[in-house]
């Protein structure tokens, strides 16, 4: 028989799911975010700074598919119900039907799980958003494993892989709250078709303000270092700068860059990373075939060559887990980080 | 034409629709001959229904073609862009010179039309079943933006088995969008055989009804029909979707490619070619199929 649920458990489940949960992280959130002080669960700002930039630009509109509390497009709704569409659990037909928007002036933000929009509709942003260069911003939220047990048909570990091939798409993934609305400002008069790419939509703080400095395509450096650059963005920046202040403990100085820009990929700042420190490490939520990884790895083959390793997801389908207990389990977590480091930086010593 | 556009209903003799029909098969031949393969039978069958559309009724500006209040034309049964063309570059859009080098290396037309590179092209197509969603949305932007243009897609029969195509007729209901015009190109044949085989699409004026459209079913070849059916269309604004099902031929107008399932994508050469040609330029004459009569 099937446990039943007691009522803060099912209230937490269902808070995780939609994304609303309250304000302070519950225990199990806790274990996810290891290594950093326990804070306030950041809100998720999508439907605020969208409704705060449709003040300013009536061209903007948002379509969203029967989730507008899970990304909170709801906010945007109260403000602007005028400029708001929601299309039920109809993806194909929000992402084409904001192409059509898009093509009579619209600025198009249509947002539902990643795991729909970048996926059972790639198609339609292939064909009807990237190819015609409509300003549609598609957002994928809970991309990644970040629905945990809710399991792989609501994973996306695949999205950027599939959109990464598509001709004239830009596709950026946010870290936190500050950094969505950084990668929201810049993205309205962005030329052509873009995949934003976000966590739980209430991801750890990664980034303390709005930084200012954002630019599509432009690399962020967090942190310096000269042994070891780990490349990687979104939900796995904060576990990985966690890491990277565990190993500056062991001696190990590690440069933290935010690729945040998966397409067009920063390759200068890789090419600076190989320059200057002795060895790559990617870190992803995302197979690590087609994702960030391969992303960077294109640009080294090309380049001079540096010890380079990859860490993501394998080639396999995940466990049914929390998010908390993927995380670990992928070494996706900041002692997994900083495991998977030691260990690439160790195997290079032993080898040299 | 003036700088604000032409109006709807523009004042041509049903002689004129039929020779811009007439016009419409033979480029379609000129063009498929240039590149040895195209969609003659598809684009036969709607060749009344462009020329109505595009000579006697479309609110448009050639002059200006993305005027923000003309009326939308979203082929989404885009394989019959070869029937579209030469339409647009008579009515001014671009010079039809330019359709000399259909489908060669770097030209603008290929056998799907490409919104970027054809002016009078509002939407790129091809992928068959989204036409109606680009539609959706063109009809909600006109709401949000208080304009009174209609959106008119073109969908084939064959692709209604798209479930997108009810996602978006489904949505076409929910938002009352009167102004979004659905016309079925019904011409009974998609490529593996008759499509009540092949994956049935009857009863399709209950099914629209159903989904909150009001539907019109008319013979597609029959310029009165065509015409009566578009001045009777209500203004856009709120309320239910209009949906106008052509019964039409596959084909028509090359006895042996009507209802034929080899004409799908075909070659025309030789003497078969100038036998094709000659009963284009005589004129249509009564088919000896029937249109389905299906309700």
């Amino acid at each position: 028989m099937a446990e039943t649920r007691t009522a803060p458990q099912a209230q937490e489940q269902d808070a995780i799911f939609r994304g609303t949960g309250g304000g302070e992280i519950s225990l199990k959130d806790k274990a996810s975010v290891q290594g950093t002080p326990a804070r306030l669960m950041p809100a998720f700002v999508l439907g605020e700074e969208l409704a705060d930039l449709a003040d300013r630009d009536p061209r903007i509109v948002v379509l969203t598919a029967d989730l507008a509390s899970a990304n909170r497009t709801k906010d945007f709704k109260l403000r602007h119900p005028d400029r708001f569409f929601d299309f039920g659990i109809a993806e194909k037909n929000m992402i084409t039907a904001a192409a059509g928007m898009a093509s009579a002036g619209q600025i198009a933000y249509a947002a539902t799980f990643a795991a729909f929009s970048a996926i059972l509709a790639a198609e339609q942003i292939r064909t009807d958003c990237a190819y015609p260069r409509m300003p549609v911003r598609v957002i994928g939220h809970h991309a990644g494993m970040s629905m945990g047990f809710y399991g792989t048909s609501h994973h996306a570990l695949e999205d950027l892989g599939m959109l990464r091939t598509i001709a004239e798409l830009t596709i950026v993934c946010a870290a936190d709250a500050n950094h969505l609305r950084a990668v929201l400002r810049a993205s309205v008069d962005h030329p052509g078709a873009m995949y934003i790419r976000l966590g739980r939509g209430r991801d750890v703080e990664v980034y303390p303000e709005v930084p200012e400095d954002f630019r599509i395509g432009e690399a962020a450096t967090l942190r310096d270092g000269k042994d070891l650059t780990v490349v990687t963005n979104g939900t796995m920046l904060r576990p990985t700068l966690d890491a990277a202040a565990t190993l500056a403990g062991d001696g190990l100085s590690v440069r933290v860059i935010d690729m945040h820009t998966i397409k067009p990929l920063d390759a200068s700042a890789i090419r600076r990373a190989a320059s200057e420190t002795r060895a790559i490490l990617t870190v992803e939520e995302h197979n690590v075939t087609g994702g960030l990884g391969s992303a960077v790895a294109e640009v080294l083959v090309e380049g001079d060559r540096i010890p380079f390793r990859r860490h993501g997801i394998p080639d396999e389908f995940v466990p049914v887990g929390p998010p908390a207990a993927l995380y670990a389990h992928y070494r996706l977590d900041a002692p997994g980080i900083a495991a998977v480091a030691r260990e690439f930086v160790g195997e290079r010593k032993r080898v040299s | 034409m003036s700088a604000s556009g032409s109006a709807r209903g523009r004042n041509v003799t049903t002689d004129f629709l039929a020779d811009r029909a007439k016009f419409v098969r033979l480029e379609t031949l000129r063009l498929t001959r240039i590149c040895g393969a195209g969609h003659y039978s598809s684009t036969f069958s709607a060749a009344e229904l462009f020329a109505a559309l595009y000579y006697a009724h479309l609110r448009l500006n050639p002059a200006d073609p993305k005027w923000r209040d003309r009326d939308r034309f979203v082929l989404s049964k885009g394989h019959a862009a070869i029937g579209l063309y030469p339409i647009l570059a008579d009515l001014g859009y671009f010079d039809p010179k330019l359709l000399d080098n259909y489908t060669r290396l770097g030209s603008p037309f290929g056998d799907h039309p490409d919104m970027k590179k054809i002016p009078g092209i509002d939407f790129s197509s091809g992928s068959l079943g989204h036409g109606l969603s680009i539609g959706v949305g063109m009809a909600l932007a006109a709401r949000v933006q208080k304009r009174s243009y209609r959106v008119y897609c073109m969908l084939g029969d064959g692709e209604l088995a798209e479930g997108q195509i009810w996602e978006a007729a489904m949505a076409a209901g929910h938002f009352r969008l009167q102004g979004l015009v659905g016309i079925v190109d019904r011409n009974q044949l998609c490529i593996d055989g008759p499509t009540e085989e092949v994956m049935k699409v009857e009863p399709l004026a209950d099914r629209f009804r159903s989904f909150g459209w009001d539907v019109q079913r008319i013979d597609g070849h029959d310029f009165a029909a065509i015409l009566g059916a578009l001045d009777g269309l209500k203004p856009a604004g709120e309320g239910r979707p209009q949906m106008i099902i052509a019964d039409t031929i596959k084909g028509r107008g090359v006895a042996r490619m009507e209802l034929s399932l080899d004409w799908h994508v075909g070659n025309l050469v030789g003497t078969d070619y100038d036998d094709a040609y000659a009963e284009i330029e005589a004129g249509l004459k009564p088919s000896k199929l029937k249109e389905p009569a299906l309700g």
